[in-house]
């Protein structure tokens, strides 16, 4: 007797249920709180689904990440002011749901009539994986076999972080960010951050490490370090960093750099763009990696803080 | 042996699945917000203990026993913070209405 | 039923609620929200097919969980500058919906100079 399907069923009704109340909510911060509740479930849903990158992935960055984004623009929207907002009549809430459903419909058609016997291509990952040296499949699809893609990535959220920046007024270019916290952070908040912060950047810096061989990797790692130094800037122990500033600058382009940066060396080592040289593989992986984990965790941040509000000194 | 760990391990966790489940009728039922948030806390992190001293039999080697240990040290730091934060806006919020 | 099919029909009814909440709820925050949760939906449709790709000694087939990993990422660098020019939009006209015709500023407020 086995009770998983059970469970199961049990955590798909919870998951729909949540996702509802995300919707319905009156309240933006509840609706909030309810999709950070939302991205934990459906981590457990994919540990359920064989996917342990994609659950930590998902919690670090799906739920958390975003949820603190949501929230402090949220307060924010909240502290400049607020109109009335005009609801959708009846009539349009009916259309709107009927459309729901039939995308709904025709997307779950799909996943009942998806091909006998499902095509796959892990017999070629495992082909190669002892090539690249690494035990993790997931991280050599990222950085090995797909690498192209991983880059093209980290350069959409350098694009993404500019794109930010250049939303704010002209004369703000160079400036700082606005502050992520309270003006005077309380004692608990102070000694969650002495407490969690140094613990947090060990946990990141380890789960990047592991990532090539367990479940882990860059993306992972990178978001814990990013979430430390979020919670350093909302307990306003140091405050957003200019946007001007080269160190910011140069850590944002760490990743984007490095990675094609690799590419083309590997044109010289192995005779292929983006070749790794036998038996050097893993080193360079993680090389390429570590300055991957240095962007993600400098991006992140960033883009939460959002445009720069202050102008810059002198 | 084993029938017994694993007996020990069935009515930890079982006990830990009640104090959560303790701590959610807590939180349906309590009348304001400050009570809500007291029946969280203490339920919750004693059901976290519970599971993790359930899970400690089942583990492979001592450093995932550790980490178990750590991770359960964690939650109740940050936990124990977030509620403070969480009181001290509900009784900001209370004081100002 | 598999986990994988249950999940995949999850995903499935999570992308029309997703759909739903981002025709009906006229505050672009929310807005938002709904599409983060459609991206969610169609990830886990892209995970049932990771799942059922089990073979050659993998429980899952790796490709497609890159894949998703790459594009939970991406949903919320997408995400970050939708809510950018959203606060943007706020302080130059005070509006809190995208819909030109409501009037939505409270009387007596200026929109903010450039």
């Amino acid at each position: 007797m086995s009770l998983l399907p059970v469970f199961d069923l049990g955590l798909a009704v919870l998951v729909l249920a949540v996702a509802g109340w995300t919707i319905a909510a009156r309240e933006l911060f509840s609706s909030v709180v309810g999709y950070v509740a939302y991205g934990l479930l459906l981590a457990i849903v994919w540990v359920r689904l064989y996917a342990p990158d994609v659950a930590l992935t998902e919690a670090a960055i799906g739920s958390g990440v975003t949820g603190v984004l949501l929230v402090t623009s949220g307060a924010r929207l909240r502290r400049a002011g607020e109109g009335e907002a005009v609801a959708p009549g009846l009539s349009q809430r009916a259309l709107a749901a009927s459309l729901a459903v039939l995308v709904a419909a025709a997307l779950a058609a799909v996943v009942l009539l998806l091909p006998e016997p499902p095509p796959t291509l892990a017999p070629e990952a495992r082909e190669r994986l002892a090539a690249t040296g690494l035990g993790n499949p997931v991280t050599a699809v990222l950085i090995a076999y797909r690498s192209f893609d991983t880059m093209l990535e980290k350069v959409v959220l350098l694009l993404a972080v500019v794109g930010v920046w250049s939303v704010a007024p002209d004369r703000f270019w160079g400036g700082a960010p606005a502050p992520l916290g309270r003006a005077r952070p309380q004692g608990a908040l102070l000694f969650l951050d002495q407490a969690l912060v140094p613990l947090g950047i060990l946990v990141g810096i380890h789960i990047f490490w592991v990532g090539a061989d367990e479940p882990g990797g860059a993306f992972q790692g990178g978001a814990i370090l990013a979430a430390m130094w979020m919670i350093v800037m909302i307990a306003r122990l140091t405050g957003p960093p200019r946007i001007g500033a080269r160190w910011l600058r140069l850590a944002l382009i760490a990743g984007p750099a490095v990675f094609p940066a690799a590419g083309i060396a590997g044109l010289g080592m192995a005779g292929n763009f983006f070749a790794y040289p036998a038996g050097f593989a893993k080193p360079i992986i993680l090389f390429i990696e570590a300055f991957m984990v240095l962007t993600i965790a400098v991006t992140l941040p960033m883009l939460v803080a959002g445009p720069p509000r202050g102008s810059p000194e002198p | 042996m084993s029938i017994a760990l694993d007996l020990f391990s069935l009515v930890a966790i079982g006990l830990g699945a009640f104090f959560f489940f303790a701590g959610t009728v807590g939180l349906l039922r309590f009348p304001d917000s400050l009570t809500r948030l007291h029946a969280l806390t203490k339920a919750d992190n004693l059901g976290l203990g519970l599971v993790v001293l359930g899970l400690l039999p089942r583990v492979e080697s001592l450093l995932d026993a550790l980490r178990l240990i750590a991770i359960w040290a964690l939650i109740q730091v940050s936990g124990a913070s977030t509620a403070q934060l969480i009181g001290r806006a509900l009784s900001r919020r209370g004081a100002a209405e | 039923m598999s986990a994988a099919t249950l999940a995949g029909l999850v995903g499935a009814a999570l992308v029309g609620l997703g759909l739903y909440g981002l025709i009906v709820n006229p505050q672009p925050l929310r807005k938002i929200l709904a599409f983060n949760l459609i991206g969610s939906g169609v990830f886990l449709i892209f995970g049932i097919v990771a799942r059922r790709g089990a073979s050659a000694g993998f429980p899952f087939d790796p490709v497609p969980q890159a894949m998703v990993i790459t594009g939970i990422v991406v949903a919320f660098a997408a995400s970050a500058l939708g809510v950018a020019l959203i606060l943007r939009l706020h302080e130059e006209t005070g509006a809190i919906t995208l819909d030109l015709d409501a009037s939505t500023r409270p009387p007596g407020e200026g929109a903010r100079d450039t």
